[in-house]
């Protein structure tokens, strides 16, 4: 098994941040794994994207010609990247802020309202966690519990107050 | 598996270092290692550590050259051009015999070029741009895992050989996440242990007999030619002990990579890519920059038609690659530069036309 994750989205949107947790979530379940950001002079507003790998063997490469999944969190993203999708790949997109669908007709493509629905929670920022939950019940790249268990860790101490939104988040596509 | 984390190259090596009982780390910042200064401003104090911002590079150095004087485990890091302004430093380091470790993330030059990652700093660091008869002992890691197990040991190299040492990585080696397994915390020498280790630091004059004095000016000429082979002596037993490098295919491959760092794991793929076309391919991958491991290449088999160093330079490496080839073999370049890193596609058609072109 080897899977290339791309996310892609506004610096902000929290792209890179569910990247990161999909691939520590894999690294806790034994898979190798390689987290690799786009860097520069990178702001909140700006474009930013990660790309993941997840293996069951040492991944040489951590860059990647072809995605096998996408997630796009912003207009610009879906428009630049969804070439880089493999036939019978699948891409997510925001549909909160994407105003148009993919061009793409031989992948799969999840419309996800994550601003949406992260609103009706309270919380606009727990949109990438809406993603990600669409992302799990797809894919099932890794168990929802290793995520629940990381958002645990992540919003702890000062940030706890922050904790019930994403776990509601974390449960819109999933039970 | 569970007590693997994952982490950023730069936290890693900042992590790695506090864990071999760095005392202290002069940093200014500069991308794309930022992350390195900021790791230490919080967590070096708590293990008992001092970190300080400098004002410039060039008080940088200078303060490590004078901490590590006496005697402390020093960590500097920067970027390219960061270590371009320490050059002086580091000749000085040299000259005097004091340990320093230190790193360079490496980004797209020349000048203040760009903040991509770049491998064009392979002269600078090899060679380097200070005065005199002056060998720096250079690794480079490949993954965030050999990040962390290089900077823990190169404490150990600079403290043996007294004499800087130098880590050669690269702003996506800096940035990018991977699984590592932390080795172990081994805690900072007290003061009044230092001179057991090191009878030549400047810890004052209640622990021992005499003064020590750390100089560079050697006016008789005499004085300085033994005191440079006297550094000589340990630079050739570095070139004995200090090689290293890994591999992979080179007894049946037609095409034989040699890249480190970051452009190392694009060569691995490159290799799969040209597999799947028919066509063997193999990689040599320096680890010591210098010592380079011309061994490596007495390994290359019959096969082989042509040995391409890839590099993220107009061709650096190049050199060495030919030096170690010794006319061997046919030897050619792939290569981006300013910050561009090709795909592992690119790497595998260009280095098929390499081969075709060897085989006219």
């Amino acid at each position: 098994m080897k899977k290339k994750l791309f996310f892609a989205g506004a610096g902000g949107q929290g792209a890179l941040a569910i990247g990161q947790m999909i691939a520590k979530a894999a690294m806790d379940e034994g898979k190798e794994v390689t987290w690799l950001p786009s860097y520069g002079p990178e702001m909140r507003g700006g474009t930013a994207n990660c790309t993941v790998v997840v293996s069951d063997r040492p991944i040489s490469c951590p860059l990647i010609n072809e995605a096998d999944m996408l997630v796009v969190m912003n207009l610009p993203s879906l428009t630049k990247f969804q070439s880089m999708v493999v036939p019978g790949g699948t891409i997510f997109i925001n549909s909160s802020l994407v105003p148009i669908s993919s061009n793409r007709t031989d992948v799969k493509v999840v419309e996800v309202p994550a601003n949406e629905i992260a609103n009706k929670l309270g919380n606009d920022r727990a949109s990438n966690i809406v993603m990600l939950s669409a992302i799990l019940k797809e894919t099932g790249i890794v168990e929802v519990e290793t995520i629940r268990h990381e958002l645990e860790k992540m919003f702890s101490g000062r940030k706890a107050k922050f904790l019930p939104a994403n776990l509601e988040a974390l449960k819109s596509y999933l039970d | 598996m569970m007590s693997r984390i994952l982490m950023k190259g730069n936290e890693a090596f900042a992590e790695a270092a506090i864990r071999a009982g760095v005392k202290c780390y002069f940093g200014y910042p500069i991308t794309p290692q930022n992350e390195i200064p900021e790791y230490m401003s919080h967590e070096l104090p708590k293990a008992g550590g001092s970190f300080i911002q400098a004002e410039s590079e060039l008080a940088a150095i200078n303060m490590a050259f004078g901490a590590a004087a006496s005697g402390g485990r020093v960590f500097i890091s920067t970027s390219s051009p960061g270590i371009a302004l320490m050059q002086e430093g580091i000749g000085f380091i040299a000259s005097c015999e004091v340990p320093v470790v230190i790193l360079n993330v490496s980004r797209g030059g020349p000048g203040v070029g760009g903040i991509q990652p770049g491998q064009a700093d392979y002269f600078q660091v090899t060679r380097g741009g200070y005065n005199g008869d002056v060998r720096i002992p250079v690794f480079a890691p490949s993954s965030i895992q050999e990040c962390a197990d290089l900077i823990y040991e190169c404490f150990d190299i600079a403290e043996e050989y007294r004499n800087p040492v130098v880590i050669l990585a690269d702003g996506m080696l800096g940035q990018m996440m991977e699984p590592v397994d932390l080795p172990e915390a081994r805690g900072i020498t007290p003061v009044e242990k230092i001179n057991e280790k090191k009878p030549w630091a400047i810890t004052g004059t209640d622990n021992h007999p005499g003064r020590n004095v750390v100089y560079s000016l050697r006016l008789d000429p005499q004085v300085l030619e033994n005191h440079v082979h006297d550094m000589f002596e340990r630079y050739a037993k570095a070139e004995k002990e200090l090689v290293r490098w890994s591999d992979q295919g080179l007894p049946d491959a037609e095409i034989v990579f040699v890249a480190f760092g970051t452009m190392s794991r694009l060569c691995v793929e490159a290799i799969e890519i040209l597999e799947e076309r028919g066509i063997k391919a193999g990689l040599i991958r320096p680890i010591s920059l210098w010592p380079y491991p011309e061994a490596a290449f007495d390994k290359i088999g019959k096969n082989c038609k042509v040995v391409l160093s890839t590099e993220l330079s107009m061709g650096q490496m190049l050199v060495d690659v030919k030096a170690a080839a010794k006319g061997r073999w046919p030897v050619g370049l792939i290569n981006r530069t300013g910050g561009m890193v090709p795909s592992s596609i690119e790497i595998a058609d260009r280095a098929e036309k390499a081969l075709k072109e060897a085989e006219k």
